[in-house]
């Protein structure tokens, strides 16, 4: 198989107070995946994604995307390959308006000018906010903002998409929205979510990670449908939804 | 700018004041108030020209009066402390209504008050025309240090955000039957703005990382 997109091996860390967050994760995702990464809260999941992109560093193991090895020298080089979508997207936009917020990664890049304003307006394009390029950020509804931050991250041209809880705090109409532009974007996605109906829908693999270690990988269908191991990993699926049943409605599964 | 506009201080409108660059504002702005603090508090003509020069600027920018007005509520603490200086200043005395005043400290209070209206009104001028943006990018063609203009720019970006924390933690407190009402409760004000403190700090650190997982190095790009 090819050079995989990102690839994690053996990555173990403590935090400085002694808690071991990751002990030995080993996680592969190839070009073109969208893969759900599960896991009860405290699990290590945002610890893991901290990794990817190099702002926390491995204790023990390595973590590579497209075959450069996450360390100082290319940190800048990682974090434009890397995109981090964070789950509070006041936290991601800071910028006076959604035009400077979304060039503010492209413009750490080096592009300007045109260049930038092109890139601006496609990721905008993207995630259907390009009428609100010239408004401050906080003037948008949360559903917005959400989508805002995505076209943050989209507009470095990243080659993996890493997702913190996309539909969290979401209304449903919103929360479908934002399914329906990330479905239609040609890149690979890492998702980070309790909301297992959204990881069936998006992600065709799911990876576990219970207590620092991977505990199943595998489709989504497979780890949903496993009633054993959810149970074990505090995984449960909301009141009344049965991927049997829409897996056997959409074709999805097996 | 299209859609929504800036903040609770700015009224939109399109007038000459609206549209002249902010960094012009500003300037106009000093100068002014450095005039008015240097004119001596007993050239009363000169005050209320000051005043006229004011008051045809709004007329100008179009901006309501009553706009004005209300919000110059933030000039109270000054007025208090005005009201004071008649009473406790020293020197002649004057009978005004029967009450015994310090001359000096009546002057000293016309002084205190004129220069603080004005500067209230002019700034709020200033405000109701110009876009925060607008404002950002004056004060930096205005040379002004960079990394002061991005702390303003953090500053009214998370304003809201802040005052919205701020809104619903006092929300949760009235909720759970809290009404601070007397000295004995601002404990748990001093507590709750603690708090907030812990949470805009960690939300900082949280923004620094969202920053540097887009190539942030330690300059502002734009």
């Amino acid at each position: 198989m090819s050079t995989p997109v990102l690839e994690v091996r053996g990555l173990a860390y403590a935090y400085p107070d002694g808690h071991q967050a990751l002990a030995g994760v080993d996680l592969h995702v190839h070009q073109g995946e969208s893969v759900a990464l599960l896991g009860p809260n405290g699990a290590g999941k945002t610890t893991l994604v901290l990794h990817l992109n190099g702002i926390l560093t491995a204790g023990a193991g390595t973590v590579s995307v497209s075959g450069m090895p996450v360390e100082k020298e290319h940190v800048q080089e990682i974090r434009r390959r890397v995109g981090i979508v964070f789950q509070d997207p006041d936290d991601q936009l800071f910028m006076g308006t959604v035009r400077a917020d979304v060039g503010f990664g492209p413009a750490n890049l080096g592009l300007s000018g045109a260049a930038l304003e092109a890139r601006v307006m496609t990721a905008l394009d993207l995630v259907g906010m390009a009428d609100f390029a010239d408004r401050p950020p906080h003037h948008l509804s949360f559903g917005q903002r959400r989508r805002v931050a995505v076209a943050t991250v989209l507009a470095m041209e990243p080659e993996i998409l890493v997702l913190d809880e996309p539909s969290s705090n979401l209304d449903p109409a919103s929360r479908r929205e934002l399914a329906d532009i990330l479905s239609s974007l040609d890149v690979t996605v890492l998702m980070v979510t309790h909301d297992l109906p959204y990881a069936l829908e998006l992600c065709p693999r799911s990876v576990v990670l219970s207590d620092g270690h991977v505990v199943a990988d595998g489709t989504t269908y497979d780890v949903l449908t496993d009633d054993d191991l959810m149970r074990r990993h505090r995984l449960e699926l909301p009141f009344g939804f049965d991927p049997r049943t829409v897996a056997a409605t959409l074709g999805l599964g097996d | 700018m299209g859609g929504a506009h800036g903040h609770l201080l700015h009224f939109h409108a399109h007038s000459a004041i609206h549209r002249a660059p902010a960094h012009l504002k500003v300037v106009a702005l000093l100068v002014f108030m450095i005039t008015v603090v240097a004119t001596p508090d007993d050239w009363f003509a000169a005050f209320g020209a000051y005043l006229m020069v004011l008051v045809a600027v709004i007329g100008l920018s179009r901006v309501p009066a009553t706009y004005i007005l209300k919000r110059m509520v933030v000039e109270v603490p000054f007025v208090l402390f005005a009201v004071l200086l008649p009473f406790v200043a020293r020197g002649p005395r004057v009978e005004v209504l029967g009450l015994s005043l310090s001359e000096s400290g009546l002057l000293a209070a016309f002084g205190l008050l004129a220069t603080a209206t004005l500067g209230v009104i002019a700034s709020l001028t200033l405000a109701a025309t110009t876009e925060p943006q607008a404002l950002l990018k004056g004060l930096e063609r205005l040379r002004l240090p960079t990394t002061l203009v991005q702390i303003m720019a953090f500053m009214i970006r998370y304003l809201s955000v802040v005052t919205e924390e701020l809104r619903r933690m006092h929300v949760a407190r009235v909720s759970r039957g809290f009404e601070a009402r007397n000295p004995r409760h601002w404990p748990v004000l001093a507590k709750s703005f603690g708090a907030l403190f812990i949470r805009s700090y960690e939300r900082g650190e949280r923004v620094h990382l969202a920053m540097l997982s887009r190539g942030y190095t330690g300059k502002m790009p734009l």
